[in-house]
């Protein structure tokens, strides 16, 4: 597999959030700011992190990845189709009728996705599964990585799984939380206090390394750091920007669930106008979205 | 019915015996058979006779706690990576509280996961109404891509088990506490999808799934001594059902009784009205729980109270052959 340096890794990103606009505008449905903010983080996953292959999607030494936060597919088909999995073209189609990419993930539809996912809150036990079947297996050289909304936690299902990942010492899960502080009734602090997000991890049993999630390289270390973890399951809290790259959604919670396009969103400009402004902006901000990693 | 090699239910001292056995007699084989079998239990190791299992293959099997949406969720992802995942609870839990883990990560994501659902219907007794899980059929009935299973002794149960292991469809089973007759023997024939005709006859047509089979069996005893004469099918597989066994019957008969030990909307009896409403129209009752929920005492008061013991089953056919002025 190509080594790609971190300057390449990032232009990678920008070029999959300029297809996540591109996509949501021409959808007219779908979420913005989660996947903004996951640019980088699913450019690394899978141009440097993960151990796949586009052109053989059931080989049997590959990683596994599962989207627990299927809201977010437009990032998963945006890097999946620029590392081969499926022609560019095909982005537009999403959530279409007769489209491989549905309006959440379905795994029957599209070759290359682990899982069927949207209803919030299974992925982490799905990995837990996989995970001990790996460890029956004795297949120790593949990991399963989760991507997981913060929101998401509000669900009990997520403590049940983390529970059985200490337990059996699933370390051959790597669990990654989007920590972008919204959801769709506001910031998640509002909607249902997360609080200490790292202490209730480490208190169930997980070793937990804290990032900037929109830092590619420090993305990258912490998975290898991850994967020499042999204890404990590892949960990467990813704190994210969302809308990142995009001023007026930058932060601002009322993106998590609408389209670009669609809505007028106070301090955003007119509906009809805010894709062209968003796309200028990724090109302008290009330059302040790597500047802030120096 | 000569080829199903059955004895005599109505011998006064039947053999009885829970299906739960069943099941975890079958879970054993089964694992002994292929090892990608594994299971997974939420607390309830010995009730739901998975500890024969975990005996024997500690490695394979897995204690998950009292976390059903867990159970169902890591069992997709067990099947995802080729394993044979039983996953149980008591019924009421499993699928009573996990139904949308189980829609969207195995019958969406069509991941042969065998949801075992112990303690199901009145059987159960003396726990009471939140423990009685009278909705289990109706819940698996309406997913797609999911088998619908209840097997009428402890024998079938464990037939069952070892098909439902050979089987790429998700599967449920629901499974009884209490003893109960055994119906079948180690002969008799089962196969996932097919209904079995265990008592022939021209007036009427008796439709049982689960343990009612025997029920059914002993008021077609009844019924012969007032002179009718009724045929009693047994319907393991409440999806995808044998249609043509049944059309069969009810052709013949042109009259229908259903029984089952759960609600009468949306289980069998939902099931053979929707068959019979779309392709032959027949005058039909049907015996379950009618629209409440269950309370404590034991199975034969509890069966007696909803009306669904031989003695019911009797008195409805010989309401409806009254109806059809069949006598």
């Amino acid at each position: 597999m190509k080594k790609y340096t971190i300057e390449e890794l990032e232009k990678i990103a920008y070029d999959i959030r300029l297809d996540i606009i591109k996509m949501l505008e021409e959808a007219g449905s779908g979420h913005s700011a989660g996947p903004l903010g996951l640019a980088d983080i699913f450019a690394a996953l899978y141009f440097d992190v993960l151990k796949h292959n586009p052109k053989k999607t059931d080989w049997d030494q590959r990683d596994l990845l599962l989207v627990s936060n299927g809201h977010v597919n437009p990032v998963l088909y945006a890097a999946m189709a620029h590392a081969g999995y499926f022609d560019r073209k095909e982005l537009m189609t999403l959530r279409k009728y007769k489209s491989r990419l549905q309006g959440h993930p379905e795994r029957l539809k599209l070759p290359g996705l682990e899982t069927t996912s949207g209803p919030l809150g299974s992925g982490l036990s799905q990995a837990c599964g996989m995970a001990l079947a790996m460890q029956m297996n004795k297949d120790f050289h593949r990991w399963v990585y989760v991507v997981m909304g913060d929101g998401e936690q509000d669900e009990g299902n997520v403590w049940e799984a983390a529970m059985l990942a200490a337990k059996y010492k699933l370390h051959n899960i790597i669990a990654i939380t989007d920590r972008n502080n919204i959801q769709i009734d506001g910031t998640t602090e509002y909607v249902m206090p997360l609080g200490d997000l790292r202490a209730k991890w480490e208190a169930f049993g997980w070793h937990v390394i804290e990032i900037d999630g929109n830092n590619v390289e420090a993305f990258i270390d912490a998975c290898a750091m991850g994967r020499a973890i042999v204890e404990k399951p590892v949960m990467i809290i990813a704190h994210t920007v969302p809308g990142k790259g995009v001023d007026f959604m930058e932060y601002d919670y009322h993106w998590h669930g609408i389209p670009v396009g669609l809505e007028d969103v106070a301090g955003a400009p007119p509906k009809n106008e805010q894709a062209k402004v968003a796309l200028a902006e990724l090109r302008t901000l290009r330059g302040k979205i790597r500047s802030e990693h120096e | 019915m000569s080829n199903l090699y059955l004895p005599d239910v109505t011998k006064k001292d039947i053999t009885k015996e829970p299906t739960r056995k069943g099941f975890g007699r079958g879970l054993l084989a089964a694992g002994k058979l292929d090892e990608q079998v594994v299971a997974v239990c939420a607390d309830l190791t010995g009730s739901t006779q998975i500890s024969l299992f975990a005996e024997a293959f500690p490695e394979r099997f897995i204690e998950i706690g009292v976390a059903e949406q867990n159970l169902v969720t890591t069992g997709s992802g067990l099947a995802a990576m080729g394993k044979i995942p039983f996953v149980s609870s008591y019924a009421a839990f499993s699928p009573g509280r996990n139904w949308e883990q189980i829609r969207t990560t195995i019958c969406l994501n069509d991941r042969p996961v065998k949801i075992i659902g112990s303690h199901a219907g009145l059987l159960t007794g003396a726990d009471g109404a939140t423990h009685q899980m009278l909705e289990d059929l109706a819940l698996m009935r309406a997913l797609p891509n999911m088998v619908v299973l209840a097997p009428g002794d402890s024998l079938e149960a464990e037939k069952m088990t070892l098909a439902m292991a050979k089987d790429k469809r998700p599967n449920y089973m629901r499974l009884g506490r209490e003893a109960t007759p055994i119906i079948t023997t180690d002969k008799t024939p089962f196969e996932i999808g097919k209904a079995y005709v265990h008592a022939e006859g021209r007036d009427v047509t008796i439709i049982a799934t689960g343990v009612m089979t025997y029920h059914a069996l002993m008021a077609a005893e009844k019924l012969f001594k007032e002179g009718v004469d009724a045929e009693v099918v047994h319907v393991p597989t409440i999806k995808p059902l044998d249609s043509v066994t049944i059309l069969r019957s009810v052709e013949k008969t042109k009259a229908v009784i259903t029984v089952e030990e759960h609600q009468i909307n949306g289980g069998l009896g939902s099931a053979i009205a929707e068959l019979l409403g779309e392709y032959m129209p027949t005058p039909m009752k049907r015996l379950g729980i009618k629209d409440m929920f269950g309370q404590s005492g034991t199975p034969d008061e509890l069966f007696e109270h909803y009306g669904i013991t031989a003695k019911h089953i009797t008195f409805a056919t010989m309401e409806l052959m009254h109806q059809l002025k069949k006598r």
